[in-house]
């Protein structure tokens, strides 16, 4: 099996490469893995993101060999590995629930696989001691899980999944329990042991920031299917279906007729991208950071709130009608705007991705 | 809270402490007082003494405890792995499981005699009558209490998770369940062992019904021909009993250690 030319601009770094092909995995009546194919490259990391139930977790755990798939094939490093116990796939894991045991310290923690792979004892105390070094708790080795917060136990279980140095490693939500800021510092810390170490590594996700800041590649799921796999700026700039657009960043849906490979928005036509809707009545899905606001004598539009979030400004604004659009803004331009402020609005972007109104994109 | 608040509350605890062990206390006392009862108003260890000298009790003795042993080692072997399993593969067992275990409390133990009897006729006829064919009765017995024990142990881990983390690591089902769940689970375990074992130790009615020498069958026998031995040797078994469970709490609780504040958060 080949790779595809996305996934070979990876290669080259160290790492194994994995292809996910045509998995199912049917609870009842419902298809947590619908067809799911995926190719991930040698060092390579794919975020995987979805709502909750869109089988994210479930291809992860088919990875791992922790659930067993009903049909298709996964093959790591050119080996079918398909039907071989978890035990024997070589994989690093870290869960979203604290998953020390809580018997050992962090130290025994890290040093446990080692142990099962028969390393003599003084070779698998300075493996484990490296691996808590490089997530930064050296000094925390002999301390009980519970002796540690939140974000300790997650990176100690990340120095444990690498310790023995596997092939892939798999991070499933593995921030999700921990508060916002402690999540972006491991967030940062896992990309960049991620990098340093070269581990192919599929992480699963639900937070559309957290996926976009860690893929190379970031892969959105629903309904057990991939709906598109893209660098995050390719991702979130052309989405190729409606499901994407609504799904990854803050969207408008803003009425307007298509035609001629244009929609008009606000006064303004705009080149539609590929893969949308072309002509009739459509929804453009536009971005509140291409949404401009001028504060204008007797304009139809008027804001309804402001909101500061630090290092940008939402903006709410009502258009005629009665139909909600929000704006993002600097905060210099925000003190211009106050609730009921009548605003003239325009969408300033180089394309847009429209869907048919009451429908979806084109495939 | 102000000082006489405190004071209030301290009082009603000991209160508590006083009645409650007062009413446990007081029989044992009384026991106590009554077995060392020495001719015209004297005290006297002869009935303690007679104890030792005394060849059925003994047997008895050392009969009771080898049941007691065996009952917990067998309880656990079949209890453990079961109640994990139906945790980490078979979740829709659970409910099963626990209704089997429970079903001992709700049948008397007439009707388990005589339910029972056929089977232990036989194997008293292959086992030349050896009372330690009693363990396989009183593994029953005890699974009501053991099963709550270690399943209350389970609910403590995120058992699916450790198992799961262990797996990925490499580690076969033995291993995860010797070297990750059990270690874990070591105060239930005890706990499920001391229950076994005083359930055991108590035991009366089957033994008595099935015509095997246990001491509390013993017990009765001498009761009624030297009380004073009698309520000795009770006295002694509840001694026992009492010594097992504060020494294996003191074995379960040394694993709690002492929690420290986990150090603050940062990438160092």
């Amino acid at each position: 099996m080949s790779l595809s030319p996305a996934v070979s601009a990876h290669e080259g770094r160290s790492g194994v490469s994995v292809q996910l092909a045509g998995l199912h995995r049917h609870y009842g009546p419902v298809h947590a893995l619908d067809g799911l194919d995926l190719e991930i490259a040698p060092g390579e990391l794919v975020a995987l993101l979805g709502p909750s139930g869109c089988g994210k977790t479930t291809a992860l755990r088919a990875l791992a060999g922790l659930d067993t798939p009903d049909a298709g094939r996964i093959v790591v490093d050119g080996r079918d590995i398909t039907e071989v116990p978890a035990n024997h796939r070589d994989m690093g894991m870290v869960f979203q629930a604290y998953s020390l045991f809580p018997n050992m310290t962090a130290r025994d923690n890290v040093a446990y696989g080692l142990r099962l792979r028969g390393m003599d004892g003084q070779a698998r105390r300075r493996r484990a001691d490296e691996m808590l070094e490089l997530v930064g708790l050296l000094a925390q080795g002999t301390r009980y899980p519970y002796q540690l917060s939140g974000g300790q136990q997650q990176r100690i279980a990340l120095a444990r999944a690498l310790a023995i140095e596997p092939k892939v490693l798999l991070l499933d939500e593995p921030l999700s329990a921990l508060d916002a800021k402690v999540r972006r510092q491991l967030r940062d810390e896992i990309r960049r042991i991620q990098i340093s170490v070269g581990t192919t590594t599929l992480f699963v996700t639900h937070d559309q920031e957290e996926a976009l800041a860690l893929g190379d590649r970031v892969g959105v799921m629903s309904s057990g299917r991939l709906e598109q796999i893209a660098a995050p700026t390719e991702l979130y700039e052309r989405p190729r279906t409606a499901f994407v657009a609504e799904f990854v960043g803050l969207t408008n849906k803003i009425r307007g007729v298509a035609q001629g490979g244009a929609v008009e928005v606000f006064g303004t036509r705009l080149p539609l991208l590929d893969g949308s809707a072309t002509s009739g009545p459509v929804f453009a899905l536009v971005r509140p950071e291409a949404v401009r606001l001028t504060p204008e004598e007797g304009a139809a539009a008027r804001v309804l709130a402001v909101s500061f979030l630090g290092s940008v400004c939402r903006v709410q604004v009502e258009l005629p009608g009665r139909e909600l659009v929000g704006a993002q803004t600097s905060p210099e331009d925000a003190m211009q705007l106050s609730p009921g402020t009548a605003v003239r609005v325009e969408v300033q972007a180089a394309g847009i991705f429209a869907v048919e109104d009451g429908g979806t994109a084109r495939p | 809270m102000t000082t006489r608040g405190r004071l209030r509350r301290s009082v009603a605890r000991w209160t508590i402490v006083v009645v409650v062990g007062g009413y446990l206390l007081l029989p044992l006392v009384a026991m106590a007082e009554f077995s060392t009862r020495g001719d015209f108003g004297s005290r006297s260890l002869d009935a303690w003494i007679a104890i030792a000298e005394d060849p059925n009790l003994v047997e008895a003795i050392i009969t009771t405890l080898s049941i007691a042993a065996l009952t917990a080692v067998g309880m656990l072997v079949l209890l453990v792995p079961t109640i994990t399993w139906t945790y980490l593969r078979a979740p829709r067992m659970k409910r099963p499981v626990e209704f089997l275990c429970l079903l001992p409390i709700a049948i008397p133990a007439i009707v388990l005699v005589v339910g029972i009897v056929p089977i232990y006729s036989i194997l008293t006829r292959a086992t030349r009558g050896n009372p330690l064919v009693l363990v396989f009765i009183d593994i029953i017995l005890v699974l009501p209490y053991a099963h709550r024990a270690i399943d209350a142990g389970l609910r403590s881990i995120d058992v699916a998770t450790l198992a799961e983390a262990a797996r990925s690591l490499g580690a076969g089902w033995p291993r995860v369940m010797f070297q990750v769940i059990a270690p874990n689970l070591r105060g239930a375990i005890l706990s499920a062992a001391v229950i076994s074992v005083a359930l055991v130790l108590g035991e009366f009615t089957i033994s008595s019904l099935l015509n095997y020498d246990t001491l509390q069958v013993v017990i009765n026998l001498l009761g009624k021909r030297d009380s004073f031995v009698s309520v000795a040797v009770s006295l002694a078994a509840l001694l026992f009993a009492f010594l097992l469970i504060f020494g294996i709490t003191a074995v379960a609780g040394g694993q709690r250690r002492q929690v420290e504040e986990p150090i603050e958060e940062g990438v160092a």
